[in-house]
């Protein structure tokens, strides 16, 4: 069976993808009124990273393996 | 309406959504679909239908057993209940919680496990007959499907006023994908969205305690921000409780201690098998123990996420929030919008997404949680016993799935009825409170006391639940009798429901006595596997000291300790 680690990390996988994504668009084209207090620090960049390398290190470690006859 | 035209939709909302955040929830819902399809297979039989194989590691089943608890409603009431009453609000994740899963894990969770119940109900059958089971399991049924819509229906309007989100389309959405997953994949697949869901609740939650103490200066400079805006004693978590009027809560140490850490804590964590059922599906008597250890080191942690946000709303935001009433009249915000207004304050395009994914995923979960409990409860405790005891394996699992079907739409009517009559929420959710601090006085002596009877087990119960009902109406009727109740006229609600459990479990815990000592004993070999020292508990195995559930109990106790001296 699919370990449920293997579920967890794509999510933070996919997640992290698309807030990092988003975070580098703000961060090449920054909007006139980010509408967010502390946006220099560009959270979104840091903390979407953070879920990418975490997502990937659990999809990868527990991805589902053929079993060996 | 496609939910991305919804979220676009949405114009005087606290939040609003672009495309990225959008994006993720929509990946969210996808997610637990697939999780659910791809478990279907695996819940053929009753055990992997009803108690996930009896299969799960210690780490599944404890954040599992965390996570069932840890609602959206939950995130953001305790956030609001942080603004309203300050760091007070913590005792209900500390002392009203580690304590109890502790005694869980060490005292109570081997006869849970060794007596191979399906059930809380299911226990009381075994220990005091079936007038108990029958009183406990039509309760919890009723109660439990009952909160699933109110929660439901709250949770509906709270998307409606974070996210402009229509109720119903918040409703049939949620409700139908929670239907659909727990149907096919039972138990399983609602502990897997769990552990999913605690992920997501971090992922999202975290970053506003870590910017927030940030633009704040740190905890100190907190401290000192907080006692200009409100008061000292909203950073102080015992020394304001000597009197019922040098704390925001009005309440007294002794209604912390005893009410909540002594009685409604234990009842809720050790007897309600919304989260009892978690740990039964553990794959053997160590995971079993372990679980509420390992959930009970991550309760200490929760307050960064919900207590610390309320804290920091506290300080840093510029409009002062109220209860909700006066929000309505004033047109500003309530305590519980504090969660999502700090979020909007700090989360940008994609963390805003997974902030209210979160949201989302902690009201699944939560609904998920009451659905598997009530149609095993359901299933085992009253359609089996009570009207059809010789189908076969096969039926009662088709009687499971399409108990979730009927449980979940007996939700969104109960959604609605809301909708119709708010006043039933109150009514509702201060009626599954009842049930609760006596049903841990039945429990506790079944498992400690060999003397308890079956019919003192099923009186106590009874008169534990009419009494706390009574004293609940009494003060309905009569606002002034709160000085009875609650031991001081100027108790708050909170206040009242710690003195009303306390109460409550006292009548519980002496009828059943009383009756027992009136009535016939059964034999030391009937009552073999249930009841303390007539037991022989199972050992977790030979393991090394740091693999033993004791000493992890050890280090949770020292850190628990720890935690309220340092905040004192």
């Amino acid at each position: 069976m699919v370990s449920i680690w293997f579920f967890i990390g794509i999510s933070l996988l996919v997640n992290g993808v698309l807030i990092l994504a988003a975070g580098i668009y703000q961060l090449v084209d920054p909007p006139e009124n980010p509408g967010v207090v502390l946006f220099d620090l560009h959270a979104n960049v840091w903390w979407g990273a953070i879920l990418f390398v975490l997502g990937a290190f659990y999809t990868i470690h527990f991805r589902p393996r053929r079993k060996q006859a | 309406m496609p939910i991305a035209a919804m979220a676009m939709y949405a114009s005087s909302t606290l939040v609003h959504l672009s495309a990225v955040d959008v994006a993720i929830i929509v990946f969210y819902f996808a997610l637990v679909l697939a999780i659910g399809f791809y478990l279907r297979g695996r819940a053929n039989t009753g055990e992997d239908f009803f108690m996930a194989g009896r299969e799960m590691t210690a780490w599944v089943a404890g954040l599992s057993f965390l996570s069932a608890n840890l609602g959206a409603l939950e995130l953001m009431g305790w956030a609001g209940s942080a603004y309203q009453y300050g760091i007070l609000a913590t005792h209900w994740y500390w002392i009203g919680a580690i304590p109890a899963m502790l005694f869980l894990a060490l005292v109570m969770m081997p006869f849970y496990y060794i007596s191979k119940t399906h059930s809380v109900p299911g226990y009381l059958k075994l220990r005091f007959g079936e007038p108990a089971r029958a009183l406990s399991a039509v309760s919890f049924a009723f109660m439990t499907v009952l909160m699933s819509g109110v929660n439901m229906f709250a949770m509906a309007k709270v998307m409606q006023i974070v996210l402009g989100w229509d109720i119903n389309f918040s409703i049939w959405v949620s409700s139908l994908t929670v239907g659909v997953y727990v149907a096919l994949g039972g138990l399983r697949s609602a502990i897997f969205n769990e552990v999913l869901q605690f992920f997501l609740i971090w992922a999202g939650a975290l970053l506003i305690p870590i910017l927030g103490l940030y633009e704040t200066g740190g905890w100190s400079n907190l401290k000192l921000q907080i006692a200009q805006r409100a008061s000292e004693q909203y950073v102080h978590l015992w020394s304001g409780l000597g009197s019922f009027t040098t704390n925001p809560m009005g309440i007294h140490w002794t209604g912390i201690v005893f009410g909540l850490g002594a009685v409604i804590s234990m009842g809720y964590w050790t007897t309600d098998f919304l989260v009892v059922q978690r740990i039964l599906s553990a794959r053997d008597i160590r995971s079993a123990e372990m679980a509420p250890i390992i959930g009970a080191g991550f309760k200490m942690l929760v307050p960064i996420i919900v207590i610390l946000p309320g804290l920091l709303g506290l300080a840093v935001l510029p409009m002062k929030l109220t209860g909700e009433a006066a929000a309505a009249i004033t047109g500003g915000h309530s305590y519980n919008d504090v969660l999502p207004l700090m979020l909007a304050r700090y989360c940008g395009p994609g963390l805003l997404g997974l902030g209210v994914t979160a949201l989302i995923a902690g009201f699944m979960s939560g609904m998920a949680g009451n659905v598997s409990a009530f149609t095993t409860v359901w299933t085992y405790d009253i359609y089996r016993p009570l009207i059809n005891s010789k189908g076969s394996d096969h039926h009662y699992v088709n009687m499971g799935r399409w108990t979730t079907v009927i449980g979940v739409l007996i939700s969104v009517g109960t959604a609605y009825l809301v909708m119709q009559f708010a006043s039933i929420m109150d009514y509702v959710q201060a009626l599954f409170s009842f049930f609760i601090a006596p049903l841990f006085g039945t429990i506790v002596l079944g498992m400690l006391w060999k003397r308890a009877t079956g019919p003192g087990g099923f009186w106590g119960l009874l008169c534990g639940t009419a009494s706390s009902i009574s004293m609940w109406a009494w003060v309905k009727v009569d606002p002034s009798a709160l000085r009875y109740v609650a031991l001081s006229p100027n108790a708050k609600a909170l206040a009242q429901d710690m003195y009303q459990a306390l109460w409550s479990f006292l009548v519980c815990v002496t009828v059943t006595v009383l009756v027992s000592l009136a009535t016939q004993r059964r034999s030391d070999a009937e009552l073999n596997g249930l009841v303390y020292g007539l037991t022989e508990v199972p050992s977790v195995g030979d393991v090394p000291f740091y693999k033993k559930p004791l000493f992890w109990a050890g280090v949770v106790a020292v850190v628990f300790v720890f935690l309220n001296i340092l905040f004192w």
